[in-house]
């Protein structure tokens, strides 16, 4: 194993630039958990309305690979059909599960986190933001799992 | 790597190597720097033969058969409380109650001692420097007993803030829960002193000895601490080995914890009597094979001596403090050896703790990263999570040093 294979540029790029990384005022949903393994919190604000999830986006702390997850995930799904998002959000942990393979081309900068099944104790890391994504469609603001939302 | 007497102070390191087979491995082409020993420690080959050997020759359920094998595992057993008791400093055998390990005999004082004892408004007193494994029993106990929680603060700098004690541990307090030797922040806090002032306003006093047993010399008798949780798994012995000490009359008067075979004296359609001490505190069929390997552990550590033992951590924790500290890592915890434990929790430049254990990993170097189970230290402290390398009898310097050689090629990898 490499190190490039996990912590490939665009991945450190996110992680040092992050995206969407703000609160946001009136979002309709929002959710919030933490990893209780390591501490890594992350909250998700989405502003969506009827069919479509018009923007996303989060606040947290973590790991590279927790926080670039998130930031590319912000990116991935603003201004999407919410039908395509959850789409999206089952694609994304079949990919971290090692049962899909998406070119960049599907996937554009979330392929740079394939790497990271390798190390199969990080994938929880880039699947947090993804599982809060989910609880926040799900209307899951009180499904924290400890962390409240800042 | 070479390793001689001389660097590696008080133990011959070579040698001690020598015994540990998982330290023979590699890590991708890496050999194995094993710094995570607060998390479990590695195993001797002698406790490794120990257990199987039980297995191969003498496997029968302890205290049940009137068989030879029976009587074989029955003795062996037995012979490896009698040397858990010796090894604190306890001179009666049956102030030991074999369990998987700390969290189970804290909870066995929570259980049998604490939800008999505390009623409405009595204080339980803990500090902030808690495993949550001496907490969160403890929060269960007093949500079921109407007792209130109280903990005593930390200093800036990872020692216990004792300038508010006589406002915390009053007549109210009933139990003072402390730990020997914190596992994030590495602090010896003055136990015996704290023992002596719990005894005072009429509390009773647990020591949580998971990292102060295999580290330093321990005596009970000394101490005179009511209860002290033992962790075998990180002195060297098997997985699931362990006890808790608790003073005789103590264990006299607790109710039971598990309730199954073993533990009863006679049972009846609606009641039962006990079994003495200890054995009332042992039901069903018991983790006799480790507790046996335990017993080979503690050979193993007084061969060593506890004081070379506490003098080699010393050491090498006086070059880990140094080194980390040249390269500009952040330390949580003293600063001074002498006052403190093996296991360093840092943060390197802005690497986070994880990120930095993944690289680490790529050089064969294995720390722990995470709250460590002690997300009251981290909120003190601001940070959600440490960087943590911890030693035991087997490492040395040179660890010490590659682990800091290799810091620097995580600041490359994060341009930090």
């Amino acid at each position: 194993m490499a190190l490039d294979e996990i912590y490939k540029e665009v991945i450190l790029d996110h992680y040092k630039n992050p995206r969407n990384k703000r609160e946001m005022p009136g979002a309709s949903l929002t959710c919030s958990r933490n990893n209780p393994l390591c501490g890594d919190e992350i909250t998700v604000f989405v502003r969506a309305e009827g069919e479509k999830v018009h923007e996303v986006s989060f606040l947290g702390q973590g790991c590279s690979i927790s926080q670039s997850s998130a930031s590319m995930m912000t990116e991935a799904v603003s201004g999407k059909p919410l039908e395509d998002v959850r789409r999206l959000i089952h694609d994304f942990r079949a990919m971290m599960s090692g049962d899909l393979d998406p070119t960049e081309e599907e996937f554009g900068d979330l392929v740079a986190l394939k790497g990271v099944v390798k190390y199969p104790i990080r994938i929880k890391c880039a699947v947090l933001a993804w599982d809060v994504l989910q609880g926040a469609l799900e209307g899951g603001a009180g499904q924290a799992a400890g962390a409240s939302p800042h | 790597m070479s390793v001689t007497r001389e660097r590696s102070g008080a133990l011959d390191v070579a040698r001690i190597r020598a015994d540990f087979p998982v330290l023979e491995r590699t890590v991708g082409d890496k050999p194995l720097i094993y710094l995570d020993s607060a998390a479990t420690s590695q195993k001797p080959r002698q406790v490794i033969q120990a257990e199987a050997d039980f297995y191969a020759h003498h496997n029968a359920n302890a205290h049940r058969g009137i068989y030879l094998l029976a009587e074989e595992a029955t003795a062996m057993y037995e012979e490896a409380r009698a040397k858990l008791a010796r090894f604190i400093g306890s001179p009666d055998p049956a102030t030991i109650v074999f369990t998987r390990g700390t969290t189970e005999s804290t909870n066995l004082v929570a259980y049998a001692w604490a939800r008999r004892e505390l009623r409405e408004g009595d204080e339980i007193l803990l500090t902030e420097m808690e495993h949550h494994s001496n907490i969160v029993p403890w929060q269960l106990a007093a949500r079921d007993t109407g007792a209130v929680l109280r903990y005593i603060p930390l200093t800036d700098d990872g020692l216990l803030d004792l300038s508010e004690l006589e406002t915390l541990l009053t007549e109210r307090t009933r139990l003072l829960a402390v730990t020997g030797m914190s596992n994030s922040l590495g602090t010896l806090p003055p136990i015996k002193e704290l023992v002596e002032a719990a005894h005072a306003v009429g509390a009773l006093a647990l020591v949580d000895g998971a990292q102060l047993v295999p580290h330093v010399p321990v005596d009970v008798t000394e101490l005179d601490c009511d209860f002290l949780t033992i962790s075998g798994h990180k002195m060297l012995g098997p997985t699931a080995s362990g006890g808790l000490y608790a003073k005789r009359e103590l264990l006299e008067r607790m109710d039971p914890f598990l309730g199954g075979g073993h533990m009863i004296e006679e049972v009846f359609h609606d009641r039962s009597t006990w079994n003495e001490v200890p054995f009332k505190f042992e039901a069903g069929t018991m983790n006799i094979a480790q507790e046996i390997g335990l017993g080979a552990a503690i050979d193993y550590l007084e061969a060593l001596g506890m004081d070379n033992v506490r003098a080699h951590e010393v050491h090498i924790t006086e070059h880990a403090l140094r080194r980390l500290q040249e390269v500009g890592a952040r330390i949580f915890g003293p600063l001074d050896a002498e006052v403190r434990g093996g296991a360093i929790s840092f943060w390197y430049k802005d690497v986070h703790p994880h990120d930095l254990a993944t690289i680490l990993n790529e050089e064969g170097i294995a720390i722990r990263a995470g709250h460590h189970c002690s997300q009251l230290v981290m909120r003190r402290y601001g940070v959600p999570a440490t960087a943590r390398a911890s030693f035991y009898v087997y490492n040395t310097d040179d660890e010490v040093d590659a682990l800091v050689e290799a810091l620097a090629k995580a600041g490359d990898v994060f341009g930090s």
